[in-house]
Formats: structure tokens, sequence, C-alpha cells
């Protein structure tokens, strides 16, 4: 009997717990998921952010948008606080609100933090854009609601531009619009927290607007109604976004902590601070401009 | 220091039990209880309170006032609906000619050093251009213009007045959000316990509740110490409608808003609900409010969050 042969073959342990296959995990996540959709067990917070469903669903719907369609690039996400208030103070354009949708991905997916927008009241009038947009995490844009939100540490998104700028005609792209009475920046000086200018580009070319159905638009109470080379001609296909190449940068953070939050109150203040604002996004959008080169690469 | 304390609204549940729960309280000598109808046979007991039956849109209320050396006065007869049979020219007589009798009777009491009333976060209205968090401080754009929330508007209005001329009393104003609880019986408990729940169209409102254990409590301590103001009082958190109609397990019948409005005014001609515009509002848009004001003055939480206090509800409907 050679010593090979007399080798003890140790008792084979008790068969081990195998972890289920990531498959069974992802079907018992899902399931639990839709059994805590159903019967409401799932939490909310008062301005009606649905975590849950904002990560599990409408994320996931939009994410293919993001990476695939509009391939967008992010630059300086470093520069977001990573647990702390900020408000994010972007331009605004693209006839509708996509660039909103986008950022929110690039905050929530590289940086991990959910963005709170501040939106207009006929997005809250309107049904299902309404709740939709409090479960996303938005919020009415009004003085209460911004100071509430940045007092909790959240990062707030805003467009100062407002409808001017979304619904500008594609002859003034990239042309920043006037910034309101600048209450973001009230806001800010009053919770102490950065302003993180922004700079999307990308967004003026998915809808390209040529004409505007003043009439129409009023007896819809929009505040526009946009002819581009292919809506209203092609109808619904006509919505579909054209696949711009686009690029987010996140500026450096102008602090505001220096002020004191009475200084909310002073006009000088708020518009210088403003038009500083302004200025270093409207800077960032003509070079990350330059930067992304062709709308649509390779053609043109 | 003899403590005599008096009750409007007490024929009514939450009404009820603050009297109840003061008549027990050591430090109250007399806790008199009012309301223009006699309780309800196998309703709460009231306790050691002495009921008086007054019609509060009657100048009676001085008389009761006068009777006795009264203290602290809680009022509480702030009604939500019309009762049946009575049409809402009643309910809105009762809500503001009875505040202001009362008031007026407080204003000439020599004793009356506390008033406590009780009005509703439907004073802030609901609308998509208002803020998604109401304080105190906050005033409405456009503030309710109809039904109960409109009598609560007017009846915030008479008490200001009324701390304005009496320096010398302590009033304390406390919005309640809607109440819920297993005694409850209100519009929106009443809608509950259907089991078709009519929705507006497209929106999901947030809601909030107030447990009546909760309210209960507020209301003893408001009556039994100091705390001029006004404050929110509101279980933590909000529920979304959809929320509550899948933790009820019931089944949502979302309509168009035109639709959802003439079933509610068929529901009000038939007595069911005092339905309102108000309502459709809050149906679509929802509130919430902020009550931290309240849990600091206090320093005490509410017991039940707004999910607690919905859950709790359920529990005893099934």
């Amino acid at each position: 009997m050679t010593a090979e042969e007399a080798r003890v073959i140790p008792i084979s342990e008790a068969p081990s717990y195998e972890p289920p296959s990531g498959q069974e995990e992802r079907l018992a996540r899902l399931l639990a998921f839709i059994r805590r959709r159903l019967t409401g067990e799932y939490e909310i917070d008062e301005f009606g952010y649905d975590a849950e469903l904002t990560d599990g669903v409408l994320m996931e719907l939009v994410r293919p948008l993001y990476k695939h369609w509009f391939r967008v690039e992010t630059v300086g996400l470093d520069r977001i606080p990573a647990d702390s208030g900020a408000l994010v103070v972007a331009n605004h354009s693209g006839t509708l609100p996509i660039d909103a949708l986008m950022m929110q991905v690039a905050l929530h997916d590289e940086a991990g933090r959910p963005c709170r927008l501040l939106g207009a009241d006929l997005v809250y009038q309107l049904p299902f854009l309404g709740h939709l947009s409090r479960k996303s995490g938005h919020t009415l844009a009004c003085r209460e609601d911004a100071d509430r939100l940045l007092r909790k540490g959240e990062l707030v998104g805003v467009f100062p531009e407002g409808f001017k700028g979304i619904g500008k005609p594609f002859s003034e792209r990239y042309k920043l619009q006037r910034f309101g009475r600048g209450g973001f920046v009230a806001s800010a000086i009053r919770a102490g927290v950065p302003i993180v200018p922004t700079a999307v580009v990308g967004a003026e070319e998915i809808y390209p607007k040529i004409g505007d159905l003043k009439t129409l638009a009023r007896l819809l109470g929009l505040p526009y109604l946009p002819i581009t080379p292919f809506f209203p001609w092609l109808g619904l296909a006509g919505l579909v976004p054209l696949p711009s190449k686009w690029m987010i940068e996140f500026g450096e953070p102008i602090r505001t902590d220096e002020f004191e939050p009475a200084a909310a109150d002073d006009p000088m203040v708020v518009f210088n601070l403003t038009d500083h604002v302004r200025e270093s996004i409207q800077q960032m959008l003509n070079e990350l401009r330059l930067r992304r080169g062709h709308a649509f690469p390779p053609f043109f | 220091m003899t403590h005599t304390v008096l009750v409007t609204g007490v024929s009514r549940h939450i009404g009820a039990r603050v009297a109840s729960v003061l008549a027990a309280d050591p430090g109250i000598t007399r806790v008199i209880g009012v309301d223009t109808k006699p309780p309800r046979d196998g309703g709460l007991s009231l306790g050691k309170t002495e009921f008086v039956r007054v019609d509060l849109r009657s100048p009676d209320i001085a008389q009761v006032m006068a009777a006795a050396d009264i203290d602290t006065v809680v009022h509480m007869s702030l009604v939500s609906a019309p009762t049946k049979g009575a049409g809402r020219a009643v309910m809105k007589e009762h809500n503001v000619i009875g505040t202001m009798q009362l008031l007026g009777a407080c204003q000439r009491s020599a004793t009356v050093c506390r008033v406590v009333v009780r009005s509703t976060t439907a004073v802030y209205g609901s609308s998509p251009r208002d803020p998604a968090v109401f304080t105190e401080e906050f005033e409405p754009h456009d503030g309710p213009s109809h039904g109960y929330a409109k009598d609560a508007v007017e009846v915030e209005g008479y008490v200001r007045g009324f701390a304005r001329r009496r320096p010398d009393v302590t009033v304390s104003m406390l919005r309640f959000a809607n109440f819920m609880g297993p005694g409850v019986d209100s519009p929106l408990t009443r809608y509950f316990s259907q089991p078709v729940l009519p929705t507006v169209f497209g929106f999901d409102p947030r809601l909030q509740f107030v447990h009546e254990d909760d309210a209960v409590e507020v209301l003893r301590r408001m009556a039994t110490e100091d705390h001029p103001g006004t404050f929110n009082v509101a279980g933590a958190g909000v529920l979304v409608l959809s929320q509550c109609v899948r933790r009820a397990g019931r089944f949502p019948l979302p309509l168009p808003s035109p639709a959802f409005s003439m079933l509610g005014e068929a529901a009000r001609k038939a007595g069911l609900v005092d339905f309102s515009p108000e309502q459709l509002r809050l149906m679509s848009h929802g509130r919430a409010v902020d009550s931290s004001r309240l849990a600091a003055e206090l320093g005490w939480p509410l017991k039940y969050t707004t999910a607690a206090a919905f859950d709790d509800f359920l529990r005893c409907l099934r």
C-alpha cells in the first residue's frame, strides 16, 4: 500500500449554503419591490419624493436615453459636495425639459446624489406631470420650498432662465437668457450653501425650434408651442428628440457663506452674485461647446 | 387655585374625549360641556363633565359663562360637514356666529385667562402655486373661498381680533390636519370606508393625518398649560392618496376632475359629504404642513406619524 493510497479522504462538509444565484436574487428583489408597491408600504418625504420609485423605475426608464441616445459625458463631478447642501444652477434649453432629466441622471448615477429640481407651477397644474415630478423629488420653484430643501442639506437644481431659456428659438442657441430676480441666489445666501454653476451642451439641438404657434399655445394655456423641422409635420414621430451629443460640466462652486444671511435681502449683493453666476455659466457654455465639436458626430 | 373649564362641541367624538380627559384631571375642579345637540346615545361618556345644551348661535352661552367662573375655554365646535337635514347655511352659522358669540362672552368675562381654539390646516388651501410644506406664518396665495375651510379662515380672523383686544388672555390656535382614528367620523374617514374610492385622474395628492389620541393629548396640554400662538398639528410624514388606497386594500376609481366634481355634488345632495371645490383641490393638489413648532413648544412629539395614524384607523375598519 503506497502512501498515496492510504491518504485519508476527509468526509465532505455538510453541503454549504449556496447563495442564490444572481438571477434568483434579482427576482426576489423584484417581487419584494412589487409587493411593497402594491401594499403601499413605502415611504415618501414631505415634498412627495418617492426614492424607491425614482431609483427602481423612473431612473431605469430615462437611463438608456442618457447612455445610448445622447451619450452624455460629464465634467467636474468632483465639485459636487458629497453630502451637504448645494445649489446647482444650469442653463435651460431644448423645448421640453429633457436637460433637467439628464442632469438628474448624471447627479444620481455619477455623484450618487438625488437631485431636487425646482419647477414651474405649470408642471404642478398638469395631470400626471405634477405628481410624477413630485415623486421624482422635484418641487415648485418658490422661496419656501428652496429654503426648506437647502436647510435639509439637499442638492437642489434650478434653471433660472425658466421658459425664456427652454423655449428660445434655435437661432439663439447657447445664449443665456435673463436670470429673473435672482431668487435662487437669495436662497443660497440664506442657507449659506455653495452655488455650482453648470453648463449643459447638447440639449439645444434635440428639438430645433424654428417657429412658434403662439395663438394655439395661448388657447391651450401653454407658454409656447414649437414648430421644429419634424413637429408637427410628422405627428408623434416628430416628438422623438434628435440624438445630439451631450456634455454636462459642473463648474467651480461659488461660496455664499461669506455673506451674512441678511445679505439675501440686499438687492445689490443678490444682483451682483446673479451676474457672476450667469457669466460663469455663459463662459463654460462657450468653452464646452467648442470642446464637444459636432452636435451630431461624425457628420455635422 | 380652582380650575373651571368650558368645552364646546362635546357631542362629537373628539370634543367628548377632551372633556372627559379634562374632567379626570385632578387639577381641574369642574368641566362644563356645551353643544347644540345632546350627546348621542351610546356615545362616549363625558365622565364628570356637566352637560349644558346651548344653541351656540344664541347669546345663551354668555349666561353659562357668567354663571360659572370659567377660566379656560376650549372651543372645539367647528363642524366640518353639515348634519343631515340641516344645510350649509346652518353649518356656517354654527361655525362663524357660534364663535363670535363665544368670543363675545369671553371678552366680557373677567375670569377667562386661556382660550384654546380648534382650527384646521384647510385654511392654507391647496394649490399648485403654493409651497409643498406650509408653516404657520404662510399666507396662502388664494385662500379657501368655500365651505368649511372658509369658515375656519373667518373663525381665525375673529380669534385674532379677540387676542388683540384681550392681550391678557392666552390664546392658542391649533390647526389640525385631518383627524384619523377608530372613533373619528369625518368626510375623509367615511370616504376611506367605501369599497371603491373615486380619485381625480392624473393627480396623486399628499395627505396628512393626526391621530385622535394625539389630538386629545395636544388639546389637554393646551388647556392646562400656557402655550400662546398658532400651531400646526399633524402626524410626521405624508402619505399620497394612491398609497392610502393601497394600504386600505381598496380599489381606486380615477375620474376626470369634472366627473369627480359631479359625483361630489351628488354625494352632497344626498347628504353624505360637504363637498366643495376645496375638496376637489385637496384631492388634486394635496397639502402638507410643518408641525415642528408644536413639538418644540410642547417638548413632546406626537406619538403617531401620519402613516401610523392611518394604519390604526384601518385596523379598526376591518
